[in-house]
């Protein structure tokens, strides 16, 4: 065998790993009731979609839509009523918390703290599901945690208390802890929702390289319009527990389902970056 | 960046154990009879030596007969509630989280009354019905934690506060209940006082102190498996699932273990309080509230303050004394209010 073909071989597979699904979600469904007596007080309906290793899924919809319900059920804390959600082939319900961990990271929207601990002692938490229980960390551990807080641009935040810094820079130390699990999937809860417009648009951008560099599979909840359609590769828009539609921006991006959806006049058009841009008509 | 390792864990704990030493030195040198520390030394070289019949024999009574005994049950009682206290406050995310203040030490005081009740009607053998006063103890701690538990949650959270005047409404309804028993039944039983507050003046059986410090290192041991699983239980339990711990498995370890705990101290020396509070958060203070240094720390800390604090209790108003228990509310009760109002604001 020559060496030649062996390399287009290895071309050609790391090509297949590459557009592979990763993440697989099949007819969810999920049902809540205070009382197992009554009527669900709330229902997601069956929703479906695949995800590839370096995109961006956006939840996008309106409040109490279901989309913090729906990453619940993918990151596996919560079991869903029928369907079932897989991860590179694995139902992520059954995984152990561990294993779990190790393979998906979760970024809340609150992160609340009882007593003060320092940002790296924040990110070192990341590695937890790597370490034998009774270990301290090693030095790949550190190595580790140093990286993710470079990665997000807040290398310099390592010795600061975590109560002491801005909300974006909390954001980020955040986001680092969830890099420092070395997650497939990345699983982010409105992480814009404390933020100013610039300490978004830096969150984001961080997002989308991170997903390019390191391919990670994200599925980001939102209910910022514009956001979405800016950073997602795909998105999944919900209404009142029922998923819509699914497909890239510029499919799902139409005036009339958007003014049906968030039950405000708008107007879309065409952006500079070729995606598209939602202005919304107040007062008309 | 500065993450833990072990050498730092021994250093800490060093430092500690130096300290309990010299606090023990104390403890033995001070009381309704002095003892000098050259005799102390003098007799402690030939016990090394082996002669122990050069022995003073006026020291061998109040040493090796009161004072070490006692000293040895302040240790493990002061560890145990400081363990205790250290994790309840992990597992309910509550810093003002303490087995007195919780009133699982009024649950585990109950227990071991009820258990001292029925004992004479059970025709169990005398080895087995001395097992049967921490064994009430430990119920009572459970029952207690738990119900404090379902008390404090609401929508699936705990809420703090609900949680502590839970905790306070089922001390005062369990220290009734004691008070309505203590006073309708007579006998042999131990005061009243005993129950409340807590002392470590009754001499165990040599037997007894193997039982408390293996069940000490027993239920400590379980504990200290799930040191790293409470750093991250301190974020809450849903993050804390998602940095992958079995959140219900490290529940049910720590509510055993602690209940276990709370029981063992409470069955031998009542209801002693604030130490599972202040204990933890001066540790803190000192090394941090990485909980793989802080339990062991926690345990020594404890150690130190309830010798101390009996040390003080014997000899304050010598040649009579005051329950420990009434040492510690007196500098503890002040500082949850301190930190009570610091929450707050």
């Amino acid at each position: 065998m020559s060496a030649g073909s062996a390399h287009a071989r290895h071309l050609a597979e790391a090509n297949r790993l590459a557009n592979e699904i990763r993440l697989s979600v099949e007819q969810v469904s999920y049902a809540y009731s205070a009382n197992p007596a009554q009527a669900p007080l709330f229902t997601l309906e069956a929703t479906s979609f695949q995800a590839r290793p370096g995109e961006i899924v956006a939840i996008l919809g309106p409040n109490a839509s279901g989309k913090s319900t729906l990453l619940h059920l993918i990151s596996g804390a919560l079991a869903p009523l029928s369907g079932r959600v897989l991860l590179n082939g694995f139902v992520t319900q059954s995984l152990t918390p561990r294993t779990r961990a190790q393979r998906i990271a979760v970024v809340q929207q609150e992160s609340a703290l009882l007593f003060p601990a320092r940002a790296w002692e924040f990110v070192l938490q990341g590695r937890h599901s790597h370490r034998p229980s009774l270990r301290f960390e090693s030095e790949d551990d550190i190595l580790i945690a140093k990286n993710a807080l470079a990665q997000v641009g807040a290398a310099d935040l390592s010795d600061r208390w975590m109560n002491q810094i801005s909300g974006g820079e909390k954001q980020r130390v955040i986001l680092a802890r969830a890099l420092a699990q070395q997650p497939l999937l990345l699983l982010l809860d409105e992480p814009t929702l404390h933020l100013d417009i610039a300490a978004q648009i830096g969150l984001l951008d961080a997002l989308r390289r991170l997903a390019a560099e390191n391919r990670y599979t994200v599925v980001v909840v939102t209910h910022e319009l514009n956001l979405a359609a800016e950073y997602a590769d795909q998105v999944v828009l919900m209404q009142r527990g029922r998923c819509l539609r699914v497909g890239p921006p510029a499919n799902i991006y139409q005036r009339e389902l958007l003014e049906q959806v968030f039950q405000t006049p708008l107007s879309v058009e065409l952006g500079s970056s070729g995606r598209p841009r939602v202005t919304v008509l107040s007062g008309t | 960046m500065r993450p833990l390792t072990l050498r730092r864990l021994f250093l800490q704990c060093s430092i500690l154990l130096l300290i309990l030493f010299v606090v023990v030195v104390i403890a033995v040198k001070f009381g309704a009879v002095p003892v000098s520390l050259y005799a102390l030394g003098r007799d402690l070289w030939h016990v090394l030596l082996g002669q122990r019949a050069d022995l003073s024999s006026d020291y061998v009574l109040i040493i090796k007969n009161i004072r070490l005994p006692r000293i040895l049950l302040g240790i493990i009682v002061g560890a145990s509630l400081s363990v205790a206290g250290t994790s309840f406050q992990a597992l309910l995310r509550n810093p003002l989280a303490d087995p007195y203040v919780l009133g699982v030490s009024m649950g585990a005081s109950l227990g071991s009354i009820l258990a001292l009740i029925v004992e004479p009607y059970l025709s169990v053998s005398p080895a087995l019905a001395a097992l049967l006063t921490p064994l009430g103890a430990f119920l009572g701690a459970g029952a207690t934690i738990a119900a404090v538990y379902f008390l404090g949650r609401r929508e699936g959270q705990i809420d703090s506060a609900t949680l502590l005047l839970g905790g306070v409404i089922i001390s005062s309804f369990l220290s009734a209940i004691i008070m309505f028993l203590m006073n309708t039944l007579s006998g042999n039983l131990r005061g009243l006082s005993f129950w409340l507050m807590g002392d470590l003046s009754t001499p165990l059986q040599k037997n007894a102190y193997w039982f408390l410090g293996i069940g000490f290192l027993l239920a400590a041991g379980a504990i200290y498996t799930t040191a790293a699983d409470l750093n991250l239980l301190l974020s809450g339990e849903k993050e804390a699932m998602h940095l992958g711990v079995d959140v219900p498995r490290v529940r049910l370890v720590v509510y055993i273990a602690a209940s276990l705990l709370t029981g063992l101290a409470v069955s031998v020396s009542g209801a002693i309080g604030y130490v599972g509070l202040i204990v933890p958060h001066a540790i803190r203070f000192i090394f941090g509230s990485d909980h793989r240094t802080l339990l062991p720390t926690a345990a020594l800390g404890g150690a130190i303050a309830l010798v101390f604090a009996d040390t003080l209790a014997r000899t304050i108003v010598a040649p009579t004394e005051v329950s420990v228990g009434a040492v510690t509310a007196v500098v503890g009760a002040p500082l949850f209010i301190y930190l009570l109002r610091r929450k707050l604001s």
